[in-house]
């Protein structure tokens, strides 16, 4: 019986070894996997740095408060960057599914844009705030601010690096399975620092300005 | 006096009241001067006590087994109790780990061998209640202790509480007492059965206010207030030290707690209230620079806002935090575009960077 | 151009650190001098520092450990020697600024670069061959993560010669760590050594959780993984979840001290009371990140020289696991004197005893292993019944000092450090003993001296106790931890009696040292011809020793538990297999050693504020990555007339041994 069990595993691993493209979806399975724990690692990350701001959100000493300082329209329209480029992304994705190589490109650049547009709306909501002299060094609260929400701009800035570095891979070598492993990584990426801004929009800026 | 000596005889001999009482034994070591013991006779003692006494830890070199106040007492029987609670557990384990690594040895072919045994139902049951009844008794015990011996409780006596403000800093203690007015650098006095309640806070960085003998130690922080509440059942000279690292100059960052009765309690207060030097801000700003083994120091008065000062965090002149949070409250609930107009900004001027108590 | 960094961040006016480090260049100008000589060079950068090979990264790893050790323990040395000399009213060698360094670097260097490598190791090397696998998940990466723990561990050691390290204690807690209070730069060596070492550990943990997840052989369910792996999985998700809090923590501290920002400060709203939680929401699950796969260690070995399966493998997986979601809820028992109120000291008070209830079945298990077995005492089997002996003491000193009221006493007093040196030396260092004398054959393809292994435990085991008995005594006395001096003649004694046992380890240490010399030079007596010296159970014993590069020949398909065991019961263990295949192998590479390299330089250059380099370093950091990235030849396949000559040679030696 048990002798049964064993020859008809070793057969199967006989087959797995002997057909080379197995090795390749066994290869992304174990990638995707681990991107994943990676991205779970990262979550605890935002977590400890949103507890932080959470902590220190009354401690302005004597500086400005939430309310003071967010400006609403503004974040609105990141937010649309943010959820648009997730969108496109998607589109990338599908695109690559159908082998359209070029597709993939254009839809990579538009969410590339987005991810711009995003980064350059918040670089400009820093300046304007340290500009006025409320900067991270004023209080506890504007330190955890700038890092919580500096932290993700961080984080989409790696993202849009990535980004191109994947274009021109695609560019250069195709829709190859590597590649395509790639896109899926990024594509998780992409779409959890969208999730870290749904809780950052909420947390930060609509409970500060309310 | 140095309270380390007290470590050295019997514990009847620990206080200084109780001189009269010495054992025979113990009085052959105290010189004709009624001075404490010569060092070699300290060694020999000292190693005595290692060799004999120190597993029944009962020598009251034991600071934690020979408390002073109900609060050490209280955790000296819980550390008892519990030790106990766990030798029910721990004794037999280390047991049968002996035992069965000698009987089993490979070359015990006498022993039972049963190479493929790996599960008992029976065995496994008893392997988890067993510690489970224990964590549970433990357990029960943490819960009431944990309340009964909360450091923020206030002591049940008949006697009312004194106050007694403590603030750490580098790296000395000042005790500041509210009701008499008068304020002390490294000595702590207390009245015998009277219960204290202390009200901690750091000039610096983080340090932990401990009197082994009293019991309970708690950490003491910049901008924080913590409580505490002690009580001395016996007149003696108790070592207080910091408990919690802070610096180069933390190893001689002690005090001494010196229990007394009520008569000597208020002759101590009247010491202090006829030393020339008064607390104020400008005294306080110099002894809270960092400074190493500061002798015992006495102040007549102490600005009566010195301690809420420290904790606000404005003695430098900048605002206290209690203002600015009252302020950036202000400001939350009637919005930023309203002009506040205080006692210090009557203008009503924007408040951000305001300096109410620069003026002073 | 430099940033702070001067001529003046030498210390040549204090001899006993100039005196350090004259030793420790003369290390290294001996060990680069042995290496030249040897002509040695060429090798070490194609079979070393280029490997992505798991087994050799992990040797790379305890060879790290080692050295740190010896590190560590001068320092230790260092302490107790003072404490003995300057307990009586004397002031000692070390003046408080060099003795708070002592400390924090002590505490520091045990734990991040003597004990976690040490684990890290291990698991390296054992975990993939116990599941059947070629390798971890990701090669590369695994390469990464050992050079940036090695340069975090390379900075700490810099601090010596080069400016000096922080005095804050090993946890750096602020307002002390600030910049208003260390104005120096010790308190950066202490972010960026630990910030580079942490990001190398946490990409180690998602790297070994792929590989338990995703590379087992085929049959080997996860109620059939040896309890190593089992607890190597658990203590990679603490690191997984554990390790970013760390990052945040220390990221945060430096923010405040790099920028000006209020997260710790005293002042403009800081919160200090934050840091103490954050780092211990690392620091928690991070004693049971070491001790977890100790415990994995303990199990094997028992089993083994039992000659019997793990008593109640199911309850030892589902304790393994309660402790790992536990130790996630008891944080707050470092600082109950913080002044939380009652309610929330007894909860945590009685989560920290719940945790007791797993580890106690642990040890129980452990006994029901051994009886009715038949226990070969060789040396690892000695270090797990000091352990089960000696870490029930220590879990005792623990229970009690989670009961609130006893640590409002206990807490910050020598008793503590009793304690936890008491579960650390008996449970994590023991562990690594017996995991290192049991599986050094097995990496190293030759057994180590028993008589010295046997000198060795003695000394620690007895050292320990003389070391660290004396410091519960004192600890009940009222003496708290980090004095540099004291003027107390009872406490001088014991003090005195501490730094005995301290020596008594230190013949330990050095008995461990001759043993690995005399193995080495022994080591063709010692030969592990068969790859399984112990009668193993599992199946890291089911391939040659050391294994080739590949691991297996053939991918051992699963059955059972102990597999290795089912094997040799089925007689189906030790033969060649009918046909050799080609096997899939990654090419050894430089990226990960680079970008160690240039992570270690982006820390000096943030630790001495030259900004240049650091912008020069990271832009480096990132060509490489996409140049590697780029390169598509990373892996061939070993030819399967290769395999077979390999495997041939195994199987001949292995011929006269089955003959018998």
């Amino acid at each position: 019986m048990t002798v049964d069990i064993r020859l008809a595993a070793d057969t199967a691993l006989l087959a797995d070894a002997e057909e080379g493209h197995e090795e390749h979806h066994d290869t992304a399975s174990i990638v995707t996997l681990g991107f994943w724990i990676y991205l779970m690692s990262d979550c605890v990350l935002f977590a400890a740095l949103f507890a932080t701001f959470t902590v220190l959100r009354g401690d302005t000493a004597g500086g400005p408060t939430g309310r003071e300082i967010f400006g609403l329209p503004n974040v609105a329209i990141e937010t649309a960057c943010l959820l648009v480029s997730s969108f496109t992304y998607g589109m990338a994705m599908i695109a690559a599914e159908r082998n359209r190589k070029s597709e993939v490109l254009r839809w990579l650049g538009l969410t590339l844009l987005l991810g711009l547009g995003f980064l350059s709306l918040e670089i400009r909501e820093f300046a304007d705030l340290v500009h006025q002299g409320f900067g991270p060094e004023r209080s506890g609260f504007l330190s955890g601010f700038f890092t919580l929400v500096g932290t993700h701009g961080f984080h989409v800035f790696s993202g849009i690096i990535w980004m191109l570095v994947l274009m021109a891979h695609v560019a250069y070598r195709g829709l190859t399975p590597e590649n395509r492993t790639r896109l899926m990584c990024l594509s998780l990426f992409w779409h959890f620092l969208d999730i870290i801004w749904i809780g950052v929009f909420t947390i930060v800026y609509l409970l500060g300005a309310a | 006096m140095s309270v380390e000596f007290v470590s050295l005889v019997p514990c009847r001999a620990c206080h200084r009241n109780s001189q009269a009482t010495l054992p025979a034994s113990v009085k052959r070591g105290v010189d004709a001067s009624g001075r404490y013991p010569v060092r070699g006779l300290r060694r020999a003692l000292s190693v005595a006590a290692l060799l004999g006494t120190a597993p029944l830890l009962g020598g009251c070199q034991f600071a934690l087994m020979d408390p002073q106040g109900p609060i050490g007492a209280g955790e000296k029987s819980i550390i008892i109790l519990s030790t106990v609670l766990m030798l029910i557990v721990v004794v037999p384990v280390i047991a049968m780990t002996l035992v069965f690594a000698w009987r089993y040895r490979a070359s015990n072919s006498a022993a039972t061998y049963t190479p493929e045994w790996e599960h008992s139902r029976g065995i496994e049951t008893v392997v988890w209640l067993v510690p489970c009844l224990i964590i549970a008794a433990l357990g029960t015990v943490t819960w009431i202790s944990s309340h009964r011996l909360d450091p923020y409780r206030p002591i049940e006596a008949a006697a009312k509480p004194l106050t007694v403000q403590v603030v750490s800093l580098d790296w000395k203690w000042l005790f500041i007492y509210p009701e008499q007015h008068i304020a002390s650098v490294n000595q702590l006095a207390l009245p015998v059965g009277v219960p204290v309640k202390f009200l901690l806070t750091s000039s610096s960085v983080m340090n932990a206010f401990f009197i082994p003998r009293l019991g309970t130690q708690i950490y003491t922080m910049a901008g924080m207030q913590t409580q505490l509440s002690l009580l001395a059942s016996k007149a003696g000279d108790y070592r207080g030290i910091s408990s919690n690292y802070s610096g180069d100059g933390f190893s001689d960052m002690h005090f001494t707690a010196e229990a007394m009765s009520g008569k000597d309690f208020a002759a101590w207060v009247a010491k202090a209230r006829a030393s020339s030097q008064a607390l104020t801000l400008a005294s306080y700003r110099g002894l809270a620079q960092p400074s190493e083994r500061v002798p015992v120091r006495y102040y007549s008065s102490v600005t009566p806002t010195l301690f809420h000062d420290i904790l606000n965090q404005c003695t430098s002149g900048a605002p206290c935090r209690d203002a600015a949070m009252n302020m950036a409250m202000a400001k939350e609930a009637l919005g930023s575009s309203f002009r506040l107009c205080t006692t210090t900004n009557p203008m009503g001027m924007n408040p951000i960077g305001a300096d109410p108590r620069g003026m002073q | 151009m430099f940033g702070k960094l001067t001529m003046s961040a030498m210390p040549m006016n204090q001899p006993i650190v100039m005196g350090a480090v004259l030793f420790m260049a003369i290390g290294v100008v001996v060990v680069l001098g042995t290496i030249t000589y040897f002509r040695f060079w060429r090798q070490l950068w194609s079979d070393w520092l280029t490997s992505v090979d798991h087994k050799r990264i992990g040797v790379m790893y305890i060879i790290l450990a080692v050295v740190m050790l010896l590190r560590g323990f001068s320092d230790a040395i260092m302490m107790r020697s003072q404490q003995a000399l300057a307990s009586d009213g004397g002031a000692g060698y070390l003046p408080p600024e060099h003795f708070d360094q002592v400390f924090t670097a002590h505490g520091v260097i045990m734990i991040f670069f003597m004990a976690m490598p040490f684990i890290v190791g291990l698991m390296n090397i054992v975990v993939p061959l116990q599941i059947g696998a070629r390798d971890v998940a990701f090669p590369y990466l695994n390469s990464f993560s050992l050079w940036m723990t090695i340069s975090g561990a390379i900075l700490v050691n810099l601090s010596l010669a080069v400016g000096n390290f922080a005095r804050t204690g090993w946890l750096a807690y602020p307002p002390l760590s600030e910049l208003h209070f260390s104005p120096d730069v010790g308190v950066d060596y202490y972010i960026w050594s630990l910030q580079v070492a942490g990001i190398g550990t946490l990409l180690g943990g998602v790297n070994m959780i792929t590989t338990i997840l995703k590379m087992r052989a085929p049959g080997m369910t996860m109620m059939r993984m040896p309890v190593f792996t089992w607890t190597a999985l658990c203590t990679n998700m603490l690191i997984v979840a554990a390790f970013p809090v760390l990052t945040v923590t220390l990221g945060l501290l430096a923010l405040d001290r790099y920028l000006g920002m209020h997260f710790f400060t005293n002042a403009a709203g800081g919160n200090p009371m934050m840091y103490v939680n954050l780092i211990w929401i690392w620091g928690h699950p991070e004693v049971y990140i070491l001790v977890l796969p100790c415990f994995g260690v303990f199990s094997e070995v028992i089993a083994t020289f039992s000659g019997k399966p793990l008593f109640g493998y199911t309850s030892m997986v589902y304790a393994t696991i309660c402790i790992t979601v536990l130790s996630f809820t008891v944080w707050l028992h470092h600082f109950f004197t913080m002044g939380s109120g009652a309610d929330v000291n007894a909860f945590f008070g009685i989560t920290t005893m719940v945790i007791a209830i797993p580890t106690g079945v642990k040890i129980f298990n452990w006994l029901f292993t051994m009886y009715h077995g038949r226990v070969r005492f060789d040396t690892p089997v000695l270090w797990t019944i000091g352990f089960m002996v000696t870490f029930t003491i220590g879990g005792m000193s623990g229970v009690l000092m989670a009961v609130p009221p006893a640590d409002f006493v206990l807490h910050n007093s020598v008793f503590l450090i009793a304690h936890f040196h008491n579960v650390i030396i008996g449970g994590v260092v023991f562990g690594c003993m017996a995991g290192y004398n049991y599986w050094f054959p097995k990496a190293l393809g030759f057994k180590l001296d028993e008589r010295w292994g046997k000198i060795s435990f003695w000394c620690w085991l007895v050292g320990f106790y003389v070391a660290f008995m004396p410091l519960y005594a004192l600890g009940l006395m009222g003496m708290t931890r980090r004095l540099d001096h004291m003027d107390n003649p009872v406490w001088h004694i014991y003090l005195m009696v501490a730094a005995a046992g301290a020596v008594v380890i230190l013949c330990g240490i050095l008995a461990q040292l001759v043993q690995l010399y005399v193995s080495i030079v022994n080591h063709a007596a010692l030969k592990d011809v068969t790859g399984d010296p112990w009668n193993g159970r599992t199946l890291e014993w089911a391939t040659a020793s050391p294994p080739s590069f590949y691991n297996f020949a053939e991918t051992p398909v699963v059955l059972s538990r102990d597999s290795f065991w089912d094997m040799k019961r089925r007689g189906v263990a030790f033969h060649p297999p009918v046909h050799y295949h080609r096997i899939h192998m990654p090419r050894n590479t430089g990226t990960g050693f680079i970008l160690g390299v240039l992570g270690g330089v982006i820390g000096f250059g943030m630790i001495w504020h030259i900004w240049w380099l650091v912008l020069f370093c990271l832009l480096a950091g990132l060509a490489v990555v996409v140049a590697h990235s780029f390169d598509e030849d990373r892996a061939y396949y070993v030819p399967s007339g290769e395999v077979a000559e390999i495997e041939g040679r195994h199987f001949q030696q292995l011929m006269p041994q089955a003959g018998d």
